[in-house]
């Protein structure tokens, strides 16, 4: 579904991200891994189309994405950042957000964000404002605003890092059910290893803007591709 | 009596005319300059900044020299006329919209940009929303750009002419009733410009204030926790 091909991102001619060659099937969900500065929003920003690389080229359904007209693609994803980044409007609205924009009838948007608010178990504020909801609630309604899209991508960069341990549990818990029922595929940036091995079926792990390895969280585990991924691991929270 | 409704009334059609079209310009000059990133923009923030403290004389001294009969647009006939005033007072306004648009759109997160982008909107309805996340402050630009110009009377007063029926708005008419000695006059035309001033924003402040009163309404009972 995703192919990268020697992916050159560089930001004021200094190199930020290096991607030689890497596939994401359809219904995969990727965690990428690495310390901070190494690229792993600037790979997710690429991969919205939100930036552009200097050289080499994301394919996705087999056509790069320069190919492909900039709003239709934009409309075949979603993205979630680490903040909720939530409208001034209520949480039913937000979750509609997306849904507007594509121009769909009233009826069906009220439906289905209805059933995603539902999903994740926040239909009871849905008439509440964004900026009255915790911490766990305006996630929740971020990854409701994202999921209601049924996206053919799911972008998400550190959506639970704000969020206590509880919280954090019980939504990556939700956000796993959801994923594997729905077959969803998604790229996922976060720091913890174990966040990444219950949500992802592989991870990718990014140093210092080069996409060092890609396997499972066991593969990596045993066998780190160099020094710097070993160092990596090791520093992790596990 | 009649006399004064009609000044009355042309205070509040040139400034209200000069105030929509400020915002005509100031609105996506200001989303522009916001928005965009590209060489030479702080320059041109700069500028704007400098143009929100511009000098009422001055804009009317080259409104005057531009629109005098011999001048550049002489043959248009526009000096001492309320198009002129007009378009003295846009030229003071468009600077205070447009630098207040863009500090309002600086001042929101700046990945909503690309929250609303990934969400799949186009451009448009991205800056819509960002428009609308900023209503709020977006709405004081209105109110200021309205209160540097209703209040101004250098440039009516040079570009206008102070002509009885014909240019004369509050502001030159309390000169001239001042300059008269008929300090009365002047004090319940100046007490009328205040009573005017005060009832238009307070129409802008109850707009801007609704959507505020709307949030405490649904907060009420709720605990108001940071969504981040």
């Amino acid at each position: 579904m995703i192919q990268i091909r020697d992916l050159l991102i560089e930001r004021n001619e200094l190199k930020v991200l290096q991607v030689d060659s890497l596939e994401i099937p359809r219904g995969e969900t990727l965690a990428v891994v690495g310390p901070n500065g190494a690229g792993k929003s600037t790979l997710l920003l690429a991969l919205a189309r939100l930036l552009h690389p200097s050289r080499g080229e994301i394919l996705f359904n087999g056509k790069s994405l320069r190919n492909w007209d900039e709003l239709e693609y934009r409309r075949k994803i979603s993205f979630v950042f680490q903040a909720p980044l939530l409208m001034d409007m209520t949480v039913e609205q937000n979750v509609a957000l997306g849904l507007k924009f594509r121009g769909l009838p009233k009826q069906e948007i009220s439906q289905r964000a209805g059933k995603w608010m539902k999903q994740l178990g926040v239909e009871a504020l849905s008439k509440r404002r964004a900026g009255q909801l915790s911490g766990g609630e305006a996630q929740r309604v971020s990854l409701a605003r994202a999921l209601v899209l049924e996206p053919e991508l799911l972008l998400l960069d550190e959506p639970f890092s704000a969020l206590d341990p509880p919280t954090r549990a019980k939504l990556i818990d939700d956000l796993s059910t959801l994923l594997k029922a729905h077959q969803r595929t998604a790229v996922f940036v976060t720091h913890n290893l174990n966040e990444a091995a219950t949500l992802s079926h592989r991870i990718a792990v990014l140093v210092g803007g080069v996409l060092r390895q890609v396997g499972t969280a066991g593969q990596i585990k045993a066998n780190p591709a160099d020094e710097t991924v070993a160092a990596f691991l090791h520093e992790l929270p596990q | 009596m009649t006399e004064i409704f009609e000044i009355t009334i042309l205070s509040i059609q040139v400034s209200a005319i000069a105030t929509v079209i400020s915002l005509m310009i100031g609105l996506p000059f200001g989303t522009w300059l916001a928005l965009g990133n590209f060489r030479g923009r702080s320059f041109i923030l700069s500028v704007i900044n400098t143009g929100m403290a511009l000098p009422p004389v001055v804009v009317g001294l080259v409104v005057a020299i531009l629109l005098w009969r011999s001048g550049p647009l002489g043959n248009l006939r526009l000096i001492y006329t309320p198009v002129a005033i007009i378009i003295a007072q846009t030229i003071i306004a468009a600077p205070v919209v447009t630098g207040l648009t863009a500090a309002a759109l600086e001042a929101l997160d700046p990945r909503l940009q690309q929250q609303l982008l990934g969400l799949g909107a186009s451009r448009g309805q991205m800056v819509w929303y960002l428009w609308r996340e900023a209503r709020l402050p977006l709405l004081a630009a209105l109110m200021a750009g309205f209160g540097s110009v209703i209040s101004e009377v250098g440039a009516s007063m040079m570009v206008g002419g102070n002509i009885r029926g014909q240019t004369r708005v509050l502001t030159t008419a309390i000169v001239l009733e001042t300059s008269k000695g008929e300090f009365g006059q002047a004090l319940a035309l100046s007490t009328l410009l205040l009573v005017l001033t005060y009832l238009i924003n307070l129409a802008l402040t109850w707009i801007q204030q609704r959507g505020r009163k709307a949030d405490w309404h649904s907060s009420r009972g709720t605990p108001s926790i940071s969504r981040n």
